[in-house]
Parts: C-alpha cells; structure tokens; sequence
C-alpha cells in the first residue's frame, strides 16, 4: 500500500520536506500583558497559546491539599479551540473531553518535571494551552508553548521541556533493510491520517545531550497504535535529535527576546 | 493602513495585527549583555555560589534555571529574569489589596508568590493608640480594613515559607483612597531612597517595589494622625482627573518600551506628553514617540 508520504518523489514528502526535517517554527513570547508568562507558537500550521499565571497564591480546589505541601501545585489545561480543525467540522466542546483530559495530564507531567517546584512551597502555578489550529503534532507544539509560556514567566525550570514526534508508517514496518529511511519527523495532519504509528515524546534535550544516560529524560510516550518493542529505540534517539534541533531554534528566539529588555538594565547603570 | 472613524463622540482605532507597533526601541550599550536562558551550563567550577536563578545538576554543573543577564558577585552567581513576581526584601515599599480577613491578620495581594499577611499587631490603630489588641480590636478589623482596600505598606520580614509580612506603622503608610492603581513588571521599578513622590503637577505618586504604582487624586496633604484608615472621598476637580489620567497613560507606556519608572522618568514623560491630548496618549505611536523622547532626555 502506497501511503501519503511513501519515499517516492525523490525522497521528498507530500509538502517537500525531507524525512527528518522538520516544518518551519516562529514563536512570540509575551503575547498578553495580563499574565505573568505567555507565548505563541507556530509549527507548520498548527497554532497555539500558552499562558501561564502564578505562582500565587492557591485559590478553589487547591487550597485544601496545599497548606500541608512542601512543593508547589502545578494546574493545566489543554483545551482545543471549536474551530481548531480545518475541514468545516467543529468541535463540539473545546475541553473536557478524554483526549484533551489525557493530555492535560501528560502536560502537568511533563511540567511538573521540569519546574524546580521546591522554589514555589504552597503556591500555585496555572497553565492554559489553547490550540488554535490543529495540523499533526499538537501536543509536542503544546509542550513547547507551555516551556516558553514558563520561560517567559520567569519560573525556573531545570531545562526546556521539548516535545517532538515521529511516524512510522505501516506499510514500511518491518522493511527496514531496503536503505530507505522509513520514518518521518514532525507530521503533519495528512501524514498522521495515514496508516501509521506516531511515537510523541518529550525529553530535555541539553541533559540528554550531555549526561547519554538512557535513563529519566523521556517525559511523556505517547502513541496511538501498536509499535513493536524493538523499534522503539532507534525511534527515540532520531526523536531526540529532532528535540535537540527544536531547542537550537527556540533557544535562539529567546535569547532575541531578551534583546528588547536590555534597554531597562542599560539605564539602571 | 490606520482606520479612524472620527465623528463626534467617538474617536475609535481600528487596526490590523500586522500594522502592531514594536515598542522596543535599540539603545547603544558599552557592553554587550550576556543572556543565558534555562538549562544553559554558567560554569563547571565548584568554587562558585548559586544565587538565584541557578541550580547545580547532579554533574555538579552549575546551570541557568531562568532567562535572563547573569549577575555576579564576587563569587556568587545569579541570572536575573526581566519579568517575574514579585521577590520581596525588608524595608520595600509595595501597594497590596485586602483579599482576606482573618483573626489577627489581613491577607494582602501584594504580586508575590503568596498572599503577604499584615498582622493586626503591625498597624496603627485609630487614636495613635499603642496598647496591646484586645478581643474588641480583632473583631472590628473590617471595620479598618476590608476585602478589595488598597493599602501602601512596608515589608517587615520575610516567613520562612518566602510570604511576607507588613506594617503600616508609619503615618505615610496606610489605606489609599481616590486615585489610580496600575500594575506594571517589578523589574520596571527603579530602586530609590524614597518611593513617595508629590510630583510638580500636584498628583502623589507612589512606585511599590512590588510593580503596582498608585496614583493619588488627593492634591491636599491630608491628616494622617487617626491611622491612616479614614478615606478621604471628596469630590476630584476635573483638572485634577485629567493630571492622573494623563500620568497614568505616560506611565503604561514608559512600561510598554520597557524604561525604568522612578519620578525622573515619569516627570519627564509626562512633560514630553503635554503636546498630545490625553486621549492620543493610548495610541501605540505616540506612546513610542513620548518613550523615545523620555529616553533621550534621560541618557543626557
């Protein structure tokens, strides 16, 4: 079976990529003056905000569990705007519904792992990712947003926390000795529709990079249909590299943000 | 391409996301500032201190843990992020809102990481009285003080959990009454002796180390003796209003292009902006203009 993105027209993809390129990345930091952290990320076509608020005080639900905690309370919502998808279909809610509760989850996982929360005993820390265009890799963009949303909080995190994910498709499974590179970096909503196994994973990759331990970097797995055991490695370390790629970039465009700050600190002298 | 449709009553400004104003502007600087952002190795030596901002792996390399220039002293190492919350130190001036009442205390949201606390025992009373507080006294707390009150105070120390604790023990502190709070980044508030400034134009100006800034519509100096917990709601001329409005436009756009805010800056800003009606002030080229020209008279 011939799917989407088959290694056929000279080892391009359906949108002329190669097969471990990834799309185009822009961000913004500091997109709301109201909160404490926010970013916008664009990956491709998938589109997404993130704001974080706090640490401050807990308030609601929180408030019970959090006057005994020594760490701090990490709250996340994912949620996915109704018109987040492109073919004239809504969403029904935009929130609440198993998957985004899932990732929702895995996001606060991931966060909580990065965030030095002995820093923030008995407070809180919110943060909302909202999707605003879906087009493949969601949650790893939604990760990325969230990190930066942090970074531009100014909440110290051990590392970035970078997501990136990486398909197989079924139809090359087990094919491997032809030569061909049968996986594809950073889908896209065509490609991940494919017949296919999507392994999302988010690591820090600067750790990773510098420790080779194989060992609690890996934050979050993520796949959807059945992968055999013995892929799986050759899979992580070409994610991983795809990882160390996104935080070159993202690093970059904070450090450019950071420029326009300079002027405060060039008067204080 | 800006749309206005100007008739009478209105005057609105209609434009597209990519006709948006940057307000940084560049400025020459000696030295290059270096960034380190989170994750990034500062240094391998162990005959370093990590400040804040830093951590040490468990390599025993010492790393940034936020984004921002790199602070050093001697041998202590901290980065320093633009934006943050509030970190409170004793002695700082900040402007908090009553969220809680409690026995003995009142919650206050001061923009730190927890709500601070001032305790019952830190404030004047009514009269000047000094005496211990008695069962009468903590049961007329909200008769001083209630949820949603402004108040100015000074941080008294610091708990152990990084919550702080106030007072409003000297007569300049206490309840604020008519005026204006904005809220801006900390980082944006410009260390000073003093952070009470009666400006020439008659407002009172109150920069909290904390980001929030007050400014008072009381052109009057008023009696502070009975505590500071009386309100003085007499009607504000409308020049007077038109003094704060004006201050408080200058000011949210010194913060938007990032100029610290100490009385200088502010005077300056709100001289510069006397050719632009108050109005104007809210459009994005003319809080540029007004920042540049403040900038200019600044660095001389």
């Amino acid at each position: 079976m011939e799917s989407e993105f088959d290694i056929n027209q000279g080892g391009l993809r359906a949108d002329g990529r190669r097969p471990l390129e990834l799309r185009r990345i822009r961000m913004r930091l500091g997109v709301f003056t109201q909160a404490d952290g926010s970013a916008y990320v664009e990956q491709g076509k998938t589109k997404i905000l993130a704001t974080v608020y706090g640490p401050h005080q807990p308030r609601g639900k929180a408030i019970s569990s959090s006057t005994k905690d020594v760490k701090g309370i990490v709250n996340c919502q994912y949620s996915s705007a109704v018109f987040s998808f492109g073919a004239a279909e809504r969403k029904k809610k935009p929130r609440g519904d198993r998957k985004s509760q899932e990732a929702s989850q895995q996001l606060r996982h991931a966060m909580e792992a990065i965030i030095n929360l002995e820093l923030f005993a008995r407070s809180q820390i919110d943060i909302f990712v909202e999707i605003l265009q879906m087009d493949g890799s969601e949650f790893c963009v939604a990760v990325n947003a969230a990190t930066l949303a942090l970074i531009d909080a100014g909440i110290s995190i051990k590392d970035y926390a970078i997501g990136c994910s990486i398909t197989v498709s079924d139809s090359l499974l087990g094919e491997d000795d032809d030569g061909q590179c049968t996986e594809i970096l950073d889908a896209n909503w065509v490609e991940e529709c494919c017949p296919s196994v999507t392994l999302s994973i988010v690591a820090l990759p600067k750790v990773v990079d510098e420790t080779e331990t194989k060992s609690s970097v890996i934050l979050t797995h993520g796949s959807g249909q059945r992968l055999h055991l013995s892929k799986l490695e050759p899979l992580r370390i070409k994610a991983l590299q795809g990882c160390k790629d996104i935080r070159t970039i993202i690093d970059e465009a904070v450090k450019n943000h950071l420029e326009i700050f300079s002027i405060a600190t060039a008067l204080d002298k | 391409m800006i749309k206005s449709n100007k008739t009478e009553q209105c005057n609105y400004l209609i434009r597209l996301a990519t006709d948006r104003i940057d307000h940084s502007f560049p400025c020459n600087q000696d030295q290059q500032l270096i960034f380190f952002t989170p994750g990034e190795e500062i240094s391998t030596q162990p005959d370093f201190l990590k400040g804040h901002g830093t951590y040490v792996d468990q390599q025993g390399i010492l790393r940034a843990s936020v984004a921002g220039p790199l602070e050093k002293v001697n041998k202590l190492i901290s980065v320093k992020p633009y934006k943050t919350r509030y970190q409170g130190e004793i002695g700082d001036v900040v402007i908090g809102r009553i969220t809680e009442v409690q026995r003995k205390r009142w919650k206050v949201d001061t923009n730190a990481k927890l709500d601070s606390a001032l305790l019952l025992s830190s404030v004047n009373l009514p009269g000047g009285e000094l005496r211990r507080r008695s069962v009468e006294d903590e049961q007329s707390m909200r008769r001083y003080l209630q949820e949603g009150d402004l108040i100015c105070a000074e941080v008294q120390s610091i708990f152990a959990d990084g919550s702080l604790s106030l007072h409003t023990r000297v007569l300049k502190y206490g309840k604020l009454s008519q005026g204006i709070m904005l809220k801006v980044s900390p980082a944006l508030i410009k260390r000073q002796k003093t952070h009470f400034h009666n400006l020439t134009n008659g407002a009172c100006l109150i920069l909290g180390n904390n980001g929030y800034v007050w400014i008072g519509a009381n052109f009057t100096d008023v009696d502070r003796s009975d505590g500071g917990f009386t309100q003085d709601l007499s009607r504000v001329r409308q020049e007077n209003r038109e003094v704060c409005a004006r201050l408080r436009n200058c000011i949210l756009g010194l913060a938007k292009s990032n100029i610290l805010l100490s009385d200088t800056s502010v005077t300056y800003a709100y001289e510069e902006s006397m050719k632009y009606n108050i109005r104007e002030l809210l459009q994005p080229e003319v809080q540029l203009d007004v920042a540049l020209l403040t900038h200019q008279r600044l660095v001389l």
